[in-house]
């Protein structure tokens, strides 16, 4: 019985917070405020559904489950951040929108210094030299 | 517990088809690449919700899956994104 009410709990809030999320992913103006809306609320209301679903099941199975969890909560920024990423390289993300812009002066700062530094210099660089020359 | 079950499916449906509807409209492709992985969050939340109405441990190792190719799936999708772009 107390089982049954804990689990409902989480997993009305888990579904709320999934709801909230694809509510912020449609409504949001831009792709920056839309990852926002897709990382964070997801993972928080996978998270409480994944609990909610844990509380009913013998203890095995629900320590899969907590896998899960880990799983969802490394990979969701990881996701974001790639995208990201790719919309800024692409030149998709509108800069005049952003607060603070550091990889753009990062950028500049290494192909200034000569750029070449290591591993970093095959991605990093690459992108960069790209964009310049688009510009 | 069936009203709780059906109201926490209701709630996994209608934000699935708002993602849907962000997955149709999108402006760019990575809108639609972002839309795709959280529609893929909801599966295995509504996944995740089946097995808590069953009580079916044998379906989590299904969740874990799907829960991985979707990482690598949305990764792949973006890291293309970014190519073809350069290729332009």
């Amino acid at each position: 019985m107390l089982r049954d009410v804990v689990s409902s709990v989480f997993l009305l809030l888990g579904a709320l917070s999934c709801l909230l999320g694809a509510l912020g992913l449609l409504r949001l103006p831009d792709l920056p405020a839309r990852l926002q809306a897709a990382t964070k609320p997801q993972t928080l209301g996978l998270l409480l559904i994944l609990i909610g679903t844990a509380v009913r099941l013998e203890f095995e199975n629900a320590a899969t489950l907590v896998l899960v969890i880990l799983f969802q909560a490394v990979t969701a920024p990881v996701i974001s951040q790639i995208v990201a990423r790719s919309a800024y390289r692409t030149g998709t993300l509108d800069r005049d929108l952003l607060v603070v812009d550091e990889l753009t002066e990062r950028m500049e700062r290494e192909r200034a210094g000569g750029g070449a530094r290591g591993a970093d210099h095959g991605r990093g660089g690459a992108g960069g030299g790209d964009r310049g020359r688009g510009r | 517990m069936t009203i709780v079950f059906a109201l926490v499916l209701g709630m996994l449906s209608a934000a699935a088809l708002l993602t849907v509807a962000r997955l149709l409209k999108g402006p760019g492709t990575l809108d639609r690449i972002a839309a795709l992985d959280v529609f893929v969050v909801l599966i295995v939340a509504a996944s995740a919700v089946y097995i808590a109405i069953y009580r079916d441990g044998s379906t989590v190792p299904l969740i874990a899956a799907v829960a991985l190719v979707g990482f690598v799936g949305s990764a792949t999708a973006a890291r293309l994104v970014e190519r073809w772009e350069r290729h332009r």
